[in-house]
């Protein structure tokens, strides 16, 4: 970069500040400049030519905003996210304010619970081992500028640790809070999971935005399964309407490990779901859900990417969206099957349904096979409510309302079967009718 | 008219529609009293299913003149939902599948809206399981459909059943049925059948389009209609079926085309 603008010296201005604040392990420190110097380098990705990665998402908006801190230590209280999130008593959870790790709102798991999750501040000034061989591992930042971001710049977040065997037996919810403020900030959400070999987790993370204001969440999430693992996985995003989100999930799967992975998102000012899988171990499966749903002016880019690098693995990538309004869905989703990754079974189907005619979706189910003797399938569709389903409806009385929440909620249906647990699949069922204001009635 | 005193439920005064500009009734003419059971055959592309549709308010169907009235009100100005919970009921002539809408909820929907418009009370779930139940048994279906998608996966003859099943279950007061009996198997047009008979009485009109006189062994009618190009060109007792069960329906259209020359 020849001249910055001054956004890029804020940057790096704010960066200077942090570093001679931390304390933290020398390797962190260096992982940091190296992820600032490429931040620096790469810019926000805002070139609209040869950009394949970002072709339907702008972030210039983002690039040209100054954002600042988010605001430290907001009152909150923990009705406000019993109303909007998924909620069970036995659960345990995390939550994250602007970032930052509230203990007042969290509830964490006791020692005895098989599972630990730490404050990633706290684990940092500790110098836990694991963080070195397996933070910034999986996102890597060379040739990514939101992870690079993050990683120079997230203070706290979460570590979770799952030994050898362990299975858990309660849900553990996330949950990273974007506040309310008067200016426009920007906050690093950050995540590490380690499954150790054989060990299972059921894990919620929940995106929630509570301010009417823009804000910009950079989340990097690093998931690592061990030998024999299992991941029960629940992504909800749910930002503000004007708010920016780019967050960034990374799996790193070992032999013999099974993901499922449900994602349900709600539109934003931009909202970017970037998925990558590294099926790096024979016989991994992972099973990718997605039901995302735009309204109005918001705009929902998912970017999902799965490696088949190794043999035997199968993969599932099945999303479908619901868009209203001047909405924007994209699906980018492409599935690798390396050299050598030979008895790949791989899927992926990506169907939406357009409740407007100026809601509009790109739709670019790929795959790139570098194997012989595999097994691969993709498809993309998108349409309207079907005229003759609605009509059927409607000649059993049942009002034009009802009848099309009755078929959305059938459109839905094949993602969100996949919920395993039932009072967070009928959650997830009202997000989406409360999500489409056409369906609400009596309002 | 038939039916000297009985209150008329459905009136049609020069009814001309189509779809897409083309008409396809061309000036009919139908009075259907309570008690009745009327039935409307004729050859394929005469008219028949889109009589029905017309008047259960199929939003592709456009009506070009006339006027209808049920139970004295004017029925096309109606939405399509308002007329169901009004008491019209279209039992489809190809029902429709509902991808990922279950059975059970499907007929929740249809019957809590039509209770509410009959200011009845919902029924609670024990009352609505075994309400629907007993009506599906009725129709030979077991309660494991409430579970399945509408229509979905469903034979031909189970959709045709599952669809009487509903007209009892919603029992309203005019039943429009096209072509309930086609591709039924004798077994299934008699379980059909007997849902037919089971759902007429004083307070209800059926009308029955069908291609076939076979249905009308097990439906009695109290009339019968013949729709040719349009039009009705023949009305009569049901031994009218049977005419044309024995001499098809080219001698009428012969007769109306020579009758229009004149």
């Amino acid at each position: 970069m020849t001249q910055a603008p001054p956004v890029y010296e804020t940057y790096a201005r704010r960066f200077r500040d942090l570093e001679a604040a931390r304390r933290e392990p020398s390797w962190l420190g260096e992982v940091r400049r190296e992820a600032l110097g490429r931040f620096l380098d790469l810019g926000f990705p805002t070139a609209r030519r040869g950009n394949e990665p970002w072709k339907y998402t702008d972030v210039a908006p983002i690039a040209r905003t100054a954002f600042v801190e988010p605001p430290q230590r907001p009152r909150l209280a923990l009705e406000e996210l019993k109303r909007a999130l998924p909620w069970h008593p036995a659960w345990r959870r995390a939550v994250f304010v602007g970032g930052s790790f509230r203990p007042d709102l969290s509830h964490l798991p006791a020692p005895d619970e098989e599972v630990r999750v730490l404050p990633l501040a706290l684990a940092l000034r500790e110098g836990d081992g694991l963080l070195e061989r397996h933070l910034a591992r999986y996102a890597t930042y060379q040739d990514d500028a939101f992870a690079a971001l993050n990683t120079a710049f997230f203070q706290d977040g979460a570590l979770v640790l799952v030994p050898d065997g362990a299975e858990p037996e309660r849900t553990l919810h996330l949950v990273f809070v974007s506040p309310p403020a008067a200016e426009p900030y920007v906050h690093y959400p950050r995540l590490l999971l380690v499954l150790g070999r054989q060990a299972r987790l059921r894990l919620v993370e929940s995106y929630l935005g509570l301010g009417e204001g823009p804000y910009l969440t950079a989340a990097v999430r690093e998931f690592y399964l061990g030998e024999g693992a299992s991941l029960e996985h629940y992504h909800l995003l749910l930002e503000g309407e004007v708010a920016y989100h780019v967050g960034q999930a990374r799996f790193y799967q070992e032999r013999d490990t099974s993901l499922l992975s449900v994602f349900f998102g709600r539109g934003s000012a931009i909202a970017r779901n970037d998925v990558r899988v590294d099926l790096d171990g024979p016989g991994g499966e992972s099973y990718l859900h997605g039901l995302y749903v735009t309204t109005g002016r918001q705009h929902l880019d998912n970017y999902i990417n799965i490696d088949h690098i190794k043999p035997r693995c199968t993969s599932r990538l099945f999303y479908r969206g619901v868009l209203d309004g001047q909405s924007h869905a994209i699906f980018g989703g492409t599935v690798y099957v390396r050299p050598g990754a030979v008895k790949t079974d791989a899927e992926q189907e990506d169907k939406n349904l357009l409740l407007s005619r100026e809601a509009e979706v790109d739709s670019k189910p790929a795959l790139e096979i570098y194997a012989d003797d595999v097994k691969c399938g993709h498809g993309a569709a998108a349409g309207a409510v079907a005229e003759e389903a609605l009509f059927y409806m409607l000649s059993r009385g049942i009002d034009p309302v009802l009848a099309q929440t009755l078929l959305i909620k059938g459109f839905a249906s094949s993602i969100l079967d996949q919920v395993r647990l039932a009072g967070l699949r009928a959650h997830l069922e009202r997000l989406l009718v409360q999500s489409l204001p056409r369906l609400r009635t009596g309002e | 008219m038939s039916g000297d005193g009985k209150e008329p439920v459905l009136v049609l005064r020069g009814l001309r529609a189509g779809v897409g500009g083309v008409e396809i009734l061309k000036g009919v003419d139908l009075t259907l009293h309570l008690g009745e059971v009327h039935a409307i055959m004729g050859p394929n592309g005469s008219g028949k299913s889109t009589l029905v549709n017309v008047l259960a308010g199929k939003p592709d169907y456009e009506v070009y003149a006339g006027e209808v009235y049920y139970r004295g009100r004017d029925l096309l100005s109606l939405p399509p939902d308002e007329r169901a919970r009004e008491g019209v009921f279209l039992a489809f002539q190809y029902p429709v599948e509902l991808p990922g809408v279950r059975l059970r909820e499907f007929l929740r929907a249809a019957l809590d809206a039509v209770r509410e418009h009959r200011g009845l009370e919902k029924l609670s779930v024990r009352d609505f399981n075994r309400l629907v139940q007993e009506k599906l048994r009725e129709m030979g279906m077991d309660a494991e459909f409430l579970k399945r998608n509408v229509n979905e996966g469903f034979s031909g003859g189970e959709k045709k059943r599952h669809e009487i099943m509903q007209l009892l279950l919603l029992d309203p007061t005019l039943a429009l049925l096209d072509e309930t009996d086609s591709g039924l198997d004798i077994d299934a047009l008699k379980l059909v059948a007997q849902g037919i008979n089971r759902f007429r009485g004083p307070e209800k009109a059926v009308l029955l389009v069908t291609h076939y006189q076979r249905i009308l062994n097990y439906v009695q009618p109290d009339f019968v209609h013949v729709l040719i190009d349009g039009r009705i060109v023949a009305s009569g007792g049901r031994e009218l079926a049977q005419e044309l069960e024995a001499k098809g329906y080219e001698w009428l259209r012969q007769a109306a085309e020579a009758g229009r020359r004149e």
